[in-house]
C-alpha cells in the first residue's frame, strides 16, 4: 500500500507530458473524423500515444489498412524490449498480474519502475508490484481521462488553428531527446533521407522502407562503436 | 473517418491493440526468462528513433494544409522543435516551442 502510493506520487510529474499528449490526441483524432467510440477504443485498447498518432496519421493519408497496422505496431516495438528488462524483477509474478503490468507497460511506467528496481533491488515482489500499480494507476487514468476531454472539447476549436502539423511536432519532440548517442543521429538521419526520397510511393510504403534501413543503421553504428572502443 | 468503413477502423484498432498488448507481454508473458539474441535488442533500441523521424519528414517539408508547397512557417517550427528537444531534453518543452514558432510563423505571413 505504501508502494502504491510512492508510484503514484512519483508519477505526478509525468502527468506535464501525459496530460497535453492525451488531450492531442483527443482532439487531433476527433478533427481527423474519428468518432468518440473510435477515439476512445484507440486510447483504451491500443493504450501507446506514438503508435496511436501513427495510425491516425496514416488514416489521413488514406494509407491501405494493413499498412496502418504494420506502422502502428512497428512505433511499438521497443515495448517488447521493455518486456524482456521487466522480467528480472517482476517475472515471477501470477500469469493474470502479468498480463496486466503488460497491459500498462508504457514509456513512463516502465522507466520509473526500473528506476526504482535497480535503485531498490531489495524489495519485496508485492512491494515492486505495488510501485507499478501506482504509476499505472496515475498515468493509466491521465491518459484515459486527457484523451476524452480532447475529443469532446475538440470540437469548439476553431479551424483557423494549424491542427495538422500537431502529429509532425509532437513525433519531432518525442524523438529529439533521444538523440543521445551517434548511433540514434545516424538511424534518424537516415530515417528522414531515405523517407523523404520515397516520398514518391503509395501513403505509409516509403517511411515503412526509411524506418526499416534506419534501425539497421543504428544497430550497425552501435556495433562498429563497441568494436572500436573494444580495440582501443 | 472518411475514406475507410466502421468495419475496417475497428480492425485497425482491434489489430493494434492486440499487437501491442503481445509486445508488451512477449517477454514477462510467453518467453519467460530466456535471453534475446543481442542483435535483436540491437534493433529494437532504434525503432523510435527509427519510425517517428521517417513518419514526420514528408509531412514537415511537403504539408497537406498546404497542398504539398513547403511552408517556412511549418518548416521553422519543426527545426525549432528539434532544437529545443536536443538542448532541454524535454518533449513538452519542445512542442510547446515548436507550437508558439508556428503560431508567429503563421501570424507573420
Amino acid at each position: 500500500m505504501q508502494s502504491l502510493r510512492h508510484g503514484a506520487l512519483q508519477s505526478l510529474p509525468f502527468l506535464l507530458v501525459i496530460a497535453p499528449f492525451g488531450l492531442l490526441f483527443g482532439v487531433v483524432a476527433t478533427a481527423a473524423g474519428f468518432d468518440l467510440a473510435e477515439t476512445m477504443g484507440f486510447t483504451i485498447l491500443v493504450f501507446a500515444g506514438a503508435s496511436q498518432f501513427t495510425a491516425v496519421q496514416l488514416m489521413t493519408d488514406q494509407a491501405p489498412v494493413w499498412l496502418v497496422i504494420l506502422s502502428s505496431l512497428a512505433v511499438n516495438l521497443r515495448m517488447a524490449m521493455y518486456s524482456a528488462s521487466m522480467v528480472p524483477w517482476l517475472g515471477t509474478a501470477s500469469q493474470p498480474t502479468r498480463a496486466a503490468i503488460a497491459y500498462a507497460l508504457i514509456d513512463q511506467t516502465y522507466v520509473l519502475s526500473i528506476d526504482y528496481y535497480q535503485n531498490a533491488p531489495r524489495l519485496s515482489l508485492p512491494q515492486r508490484l505495488g510501485y507499478f500499480a501506482g504509476t499505472s494507476l496515475v498515468m493509466c487514468g491521465a491518459w484515459v481521462s486527457c484523451s476524452l476531454a480532447g475529443a469532446v472539447f475538440g470540437r469548439a476549436i476553431p479551424d483557423s488553428i494549424p491542427l495538422d502539423f500537431a502529429v509532425p511536432i509532437t513525433f519531432l519532440a518525442m524523438i529529439a531527446p533521444a538523440l543521445r548517442t551517434p548511433a540514434h543521429v545516424a538511424a534518424a538521419s537516415v530515417a528522414v533521407i531515405v523517407s523523404l526520397l520515397l516520398v514518391g510511393l503509395p501513403a505509409g510504403v516509403g517511411p515503412m522502407i526509411a524506418a526499416l534501413l534506419a534501425m539497421l543503421t543504428g544497430a550497425g553504428v552501435e556495433t562498429m562503436m563497441i568494436r572500436r572502443r573494444d580495440s582501443a | 473517418m472518411p475514406g475507410y468503413g466502421s468495419f475496417e477502423i475497428w480492425l485497425i484498432i482491434l489489430s493494434v491493440a492486440i499487437g501491442t498488448f503481445f509486445l508488451r507481454y512477449s517477454f514477462l508473458g510467453a518467453i519467460g526468462n530466456r535471453p534475446m539474441p543481442e542483435w535483436v535488442l540491437r534493433m529494437l533500441r532504434y525503432t523510435a528513433v527509427a519510425v517517428l523521424p521517417a513518419l514526420a519528414a514528408p509531412l514537415v517539408l511537403w504539408p497537406a494544409a498546404t497542398e504539398g508547397q513547403t511552408d517556412p512557417a511549418r518548416l521553422a517550427a519543426a527545426i525549432v522543435t528539434v532544437i529545443t528537444g536536443l538542448v532541454a531534453r524535454n518533449a513538452l518543452a519542445a512542442i510547446i516551442a515548436g507550437a508558439v514558432t508556428l503560431a508567429i510563423g503563421l501570424y507573420l505571413s
